[in-house]
């Protein structure tokens, strides 16, 4: 299948130069050496071949040989993908240990997914339609929680002239037949898919339903769209894997990709531990169940860091076909731009900024323009919603990754150094962070909970944002100076920080708020100010304001309040008239 | 298959350029990337090195001893054909090495058949097991604020004059590995250290082996040393043949292993170095843009794995230059390893040992090592709210400076005195104080009890009934 096409001549870490043959196309998979590393060509100038070599290349010699394979690097797609773990180039990681151990060697050829596997396939299309790219031919339950749809591949068109009846097959048996322009053609549930080439639908739609990830500062106050994308910048150690962890967790998407690109190999073994002993709380089965991880870790090959993101999104926008809400994290771009930036200097390309190559800002919008929420080729909707994690040097947002990407997204989660220390998590900083999704998704919000989100949501902020202002007076003259009405702004502010904006990761009631008991808590919150607000004006001081009981139940709701028993927040709202109620009557 | 013939033992001539420690050959069509050769001068004395980029015209070596003596004439290169390779076996343990792993202290040569690659290989994420083990080392900033758990990677980010050795050397003391907290597990079969020193002077190398000898363990030690005055490039090499024996001694034969690796600046200096002479295009502040890789592809090399009882727990010791944390060494570091320990000026100005900076420290491992079952179940809330509080005393510190302590408010009164109390009790301990975990929590209940309980918010109310014994 492969035939030679070249001979090493040059050799700089992952990335080799060969010379041969002039049919070897652009971003064609090739295999290098007597091993046959996996490689792509990047670059062709005459009769040299510039290959990026997607495993270590150490002993490589020149007059090695260099075989092509006609095809460009692409991702298998099928029924198997979900509840796996896979490499950076979509080898799956557990078949490489029963090969090589617990460590990782090169020069490992594996097919992506099982063969051998039978899946349970029912047609629901008859011989004789007329069939275009992406309508589905049948479903497999790949998993209790998601129903794979077999779909015609985006380039074939014609009339169905056999469909295989119900039954069990393996991947690669065939289950229809499609009269074409071009002759019949066989198809079986395994396809490919170029991982750098975007995957067809008919029309983008707005993106105007929440992707509700359970977070409340994300949900309540910065947004993001299913179909969207997000930015989370944040120096080391600041929360973005746990954010991205939780967003996995608990995000009402229906299939989850995570991509470990450049980050901790205990990170992935983390959630490879914890995702199948995990209950998904809106399907009642296992998270891994409706999960894709990709790990290629900081240790593992750097080039093949540079591919996992491609791969990861093609295969998001595969199960997007089918019709579902997918959401996509990265973790980390940053490590991404890097592998760009490493492979760009080993060939003594310009640098433009930092180093980084003149195209990290070419190749930041095409990644994040794969997000969006589609009426697919099968007449469905589904969506990619895209998080990426972004490490910039020294937490300064001012450099290049950062920079170029706010330009592809509208959802900035702004980490800050600062909180995290003071252990105040997830360390967003409200002030910092922007979503440009508030007025889209305002509709959907009013509908799910009947209450005026947007109102209460801009209130909040007013008092946070009136508290920072604040609290640059108290930075000079102490908190005493203040009149007590501010005082009480700064006193609500604390209970929206640390009840919450504040939200443990770790704990099991706190670590995932509905839409509901955010709106409820919020709405404490607000209520609580406005009943203190009237109670100062009428002569109170802060300090008696301060030493209500149901100050400290406020503070605490957020990890004594389980999902299930919202009814605690009207107990809560009878507890703060009953106690202002009594105050008010010293006061008249 | 032709190509497969055994290319050991040939020799190129044809010197064309050198600088530095970098020295380029012609007609290399021979030899192989990252393989290492023998380059022998014109009197006949051999030194190693490493290839760095070749062609069929051309390869770049970087030599490890420097090319001081060499010439364009009369320099040969050997072929070995394959990548650096060091011997492993547990007799090493005990014995002193270079930085390229070979014995300087009149031993024998380890006698072994089994050599591994230096550059070992990536451990794949599906065969790690999470680590999850609470190392108590007795310091309780550390065990109370940011506990080490077995397989952890926990680097010391210290400044230069800042006691980092002392603490390295008391957590190497003190530390339980492999044994439950407080036994003693020195004398464990299992258990064993490997040190490797990076451009350190001679006094820290003998600091830590004398360290290593009093507590009685120096034979469970390998020591690879690549000192200030030894070859900067060597330096490159060092913290990785360490590495592959602490691999084979963790994996292979099921020892808790301790790996502690400094100075890390000083290795990434000598990288810098490599990198410019060779005109790479440079990220930050001359560090080449691959810094990150090459640091993950040492830091990684750490944790534990299903097929092995072992472990490897890396403890990696860096200057920050200027004190400076954005700095692109302790930056890098800290986007790798697994949380940070901080050592901070100021409080060692105040006399305080351990000086650890607590806001700036994390330990991200910390939450699956401490709790009920580890250490007790009152531990993480605890751990939050001195956090919280100390932060807080950090704005009321600055606002005492500004209006003056007399005009704060009664409780701002109150966390200025639970900051001293902090800093004074439970940062603050001798150099040979070994507090147990439960003292350490106690300490912190009592601290607490300097405020008032409405502050407490990070604490639940039962475990405010249970421990606190405040005002
Ligand atoms: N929501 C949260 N709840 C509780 N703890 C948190 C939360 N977010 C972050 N943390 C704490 O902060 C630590 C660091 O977070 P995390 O690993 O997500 O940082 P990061 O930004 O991904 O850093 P890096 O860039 O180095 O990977 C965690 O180990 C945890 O202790
Ligand atoms: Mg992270």
């Amino acid at each position: 299948m492969s035939e030679r096409v070249g001979t090493v001549k040059w050799i700089n870490g992952p990335v080799i130069r060969a010379e041969g043959s002039r049919h070897v196309g652009m971003m064609e998979l090739v295999e290098v050496g007597e091993e046959h590393l996996i490689g792509e060509v990047i670059g062709l100038n005459g009769s040299m071949i510039t290959i990026q070599v997607y495993e270590e290349t150490s002993g490589m010699h020149p007059g090695a040989p260099v075989f092509g394979t006609g095809l460009p690097l692409s991702v298998e797609l099928g029924p198997g993908l979900l509840r796996s773990i896979f490499d950076g180039i979509q080898r799956p990681l557990p078949v490489i240990e029963m090969r090589t151990g617990s460590f990782i060697s090169r020069g490992v050829h594996l097919t992506p997914l099982y063969r051998k596997d039978r899946w349970e396939f029912t047609p629901v299309m008859k011989e004789g339609t007329v069939v275009t790219g992406g309508e589905v031919i049948g479903t497999v339950p790949e998993t209790p929680s998601i129903e794979h749809r077999v779909m015609i591949p985006p380039d074939v068109s014609g009339t169905v002239t056999w469909v295989a009846p119900a039954k069990a097959y393996t991947i690669v048996e065939p289950i229809a037949r499609v009269k074409t322009t071009d002759g019949e053609k066989e198809l079986t549930m395994l396809q490919r898919w170029p991982i750098r080439r975007l995957r067809p639908y008919k029309t983008r739609l707005d993106q105007s339903i929440p992707l509700i990830t359970g977070q409340r500062v994300l949900d309540t106050f910065f947004p993001l769209g299913k179909g969207g994308a997000a930015a989370i910048p944040g120096g080391f150690g600041a929360g973005k894997t746990v954010t991205q962890h939780s967003i996995a967790k608990y995000a009402d998407a229906q299939v989850v990709i995570y991509i470990g690109c450049g980050e901790r190999g205990n990170e992935m073994t983390e959630v490879l531990q914890e995702f199948p002993e995990l209950i998904d709380p809106r399907s009642g089965h296992p998270l891994m169940e409706r999960t894709v991880l990709i790990a290629n870790t900081s240790n593992m090959p750097v080039a093949a860091r540079e591919a996992s993101v491609y791969t990861g999104i093609t295969i998001a926008e595969y199960y997007r076909d089918m019709g579902y809400h997918v959401a996509l994290m990265a973790d980390s771009t940053s490590r991404w731009a890097e592998a760009l930036r490493e492979v760009s200097g080993r060939l003594e390309e310009m640098p433009a900024e930092e180093g980084y190559p003149a195209y990290l800002a070419a190749r930041l919008a095409e990644f994040y323009e794969r997000a969006g929420y589609v009426h697919t080729l099968s007449g469905e909707d589904g969506s990619v919603s895209i998080i990426g994690a972004v490490s910039p040097p020294g937490g300064d947002f001012s450099e290049p990754v950062t920079q170029h990407t706010k330009r592809f997204i509208r959802c900035f989660w702004a980490l800050d150094k600062s909180l995290a220390s003071a252990r105040h998590f997830p360390s967003i900083n409200w002030l910092d962070s922007y979503s440009e999704y508030l007025d889209d998704v305002a509709p959907w919000w009013h509908k799910a909970t009947n209450q005026n989100w947007i109102g209460m949501r801009n209130k909040a902020m007013e008092l946070l944002s009136e508290e920072s202002r604040l609290s640059q007076i108290v930075k000079l003259v102490g908190p005493d100076a203040l009149p007590d009405e501010q005082r009480l702004v700064l006193e609500t502010s604390r209970l929206l920080r640390e009840g919450f904006l504040q939200q443990n990761a770790m704990d099991t009631i706190d670590a995932y708020s509905t839409v509901q008991k955010q709106i409820g808590m919020l709405a404490l919150m607000l209520y609580f100010h406005d009943r203190a607000h009237d109670i100062i004006k009428m002569g109170a001081t802060i300090s008696v304001i301060h030493k209500l009981p149901v100050v400290d139940t406020l503070i605490r709701m957020k990890t004594q309040i389980p999902n299930d028993k919202l009814s605690m927040i009207d107990e809560i709202h009878e507890a703060i008239d009953a106690q202002m109620t009594q105050l008010e009557a010293d006061y008249k | 298959m032709s190509e497969l013939v055994d290319r050991g033992g040939q020799e190129v001539v044809g010197v064309s350029r050198i600088e530095g420690p970098i020295l380029v050959i012609e007609n290399a069509g021979n030899l192989g990337y990252d393989e290492v050769v023998e380059v022998i001068d014109s009197t006949g004395h051999m030194r190693r090195g490493r290839i760095l980029e070749v062609s069929e015209k051309m390869a770049v070596i970087q030599i490890f001893s420097g090319t001081t003596g060499l010439s364009i004439d009369g320099t040969k290169v050997r072929i070995q054909g394959s990548t650096l390779k060091i011997p492993v076996a547990e007799e090493m343990l005990g014995r002193v090495f270079d930085g390229l792993g070979t014995p300087i202290d009149g031993g024998p040569v380890p006698l072994t058949n089994h050599f591994a690659d230096i550059n070992g290989q990536p451990i794949n994420p599906t065969s790690r097991v999470y680590p999850r083990d609470y190392i108590q080392t007795g310091i309780s900033v550390i065990d109370g604020m940011n506990s080490l758990v077995m397989g952890q990677k926990l680097p010391l980010f210290s400044g230069a004059g800042l006691p980092h050795d002392q603490l390295a050397a008391q957590i190497v003391r003190q530390a339980t590995l492999g044994a439950p907290a407080g036994a003693d597990a020195k004398h464990a079969e299992d258990f064993a250290i490997v040190f490797a020193a990076m451009g350190v002077k001679h006094d820290v190398a003998n600091y830590f082996k004398n360290s290593f000898a009093e507590s009685g363990a120096l034979a469970r030690v390998a020591m690879f040393l690549n000192l200030a005055d030894d070859p900067p490039v060597e330096r490159l090499i060092t913290p990785r043949a360490a590495l592959t024996l602490a691999e084979y001694l963790a994996f292979e034969k099921g020892m808790h292993v301790l790996v502690v690796l400094t100075d890390m600046t000083n290795y990434c200096e000598a990288l810098r170095q490599i990198s410019n002479i060779r005109g790479e295009v440079p990220s930050r502040k001359g560090y080449p843009g691959y810094l990150y890789s090459d640091l993950a592809s040492m830091y990684e090399r750490t944790g534990r794995v299903k097929t092995s009882k072992g472990s490897i727990t890396q403890i990696p010791i860096l200057t920050m230059p200027n004190d400076d944390i954005t700095h692109p060494v302790p930056d890098l570091t800290g986007y790798i390893t697994e949380g940070q320990i901080v050592l901070g000026r100021t409080l060692y100005q105040h006399g305080i040992y351990p000086p650890i900076s607590v806001l700036p420290s994390l330990s991200r491992l910390m939450k699956d090592g401490i709790g009920e079952g580890q250490t007790r179940e009152d531990h993480p809330h605890l751990m939050a709210q001195l956090y919280a509080a100390y932060a807080h005393v950090q704005d009321v510190r600055s606002l005492a400076s500004v209006i003056g302590e007399e005009e704060l408010g009664d409780v701002d009164q109150k966390y200025l005195a639970f900051g001293k109390a902090f800093e004074g009790k439970y940062i603050s301990q001798s150099f040979t104080e070994n507090r147990n975990i439960e003292q350490t929590l106690n300490i912190g209940w009592e601290l607490l009890g300097l405020l008032p309980k409405e502050e407490l918010t990070r604490v639940s109310l039962a475990e405010i009934e249970k421990y606190y014994k405040g005002i």
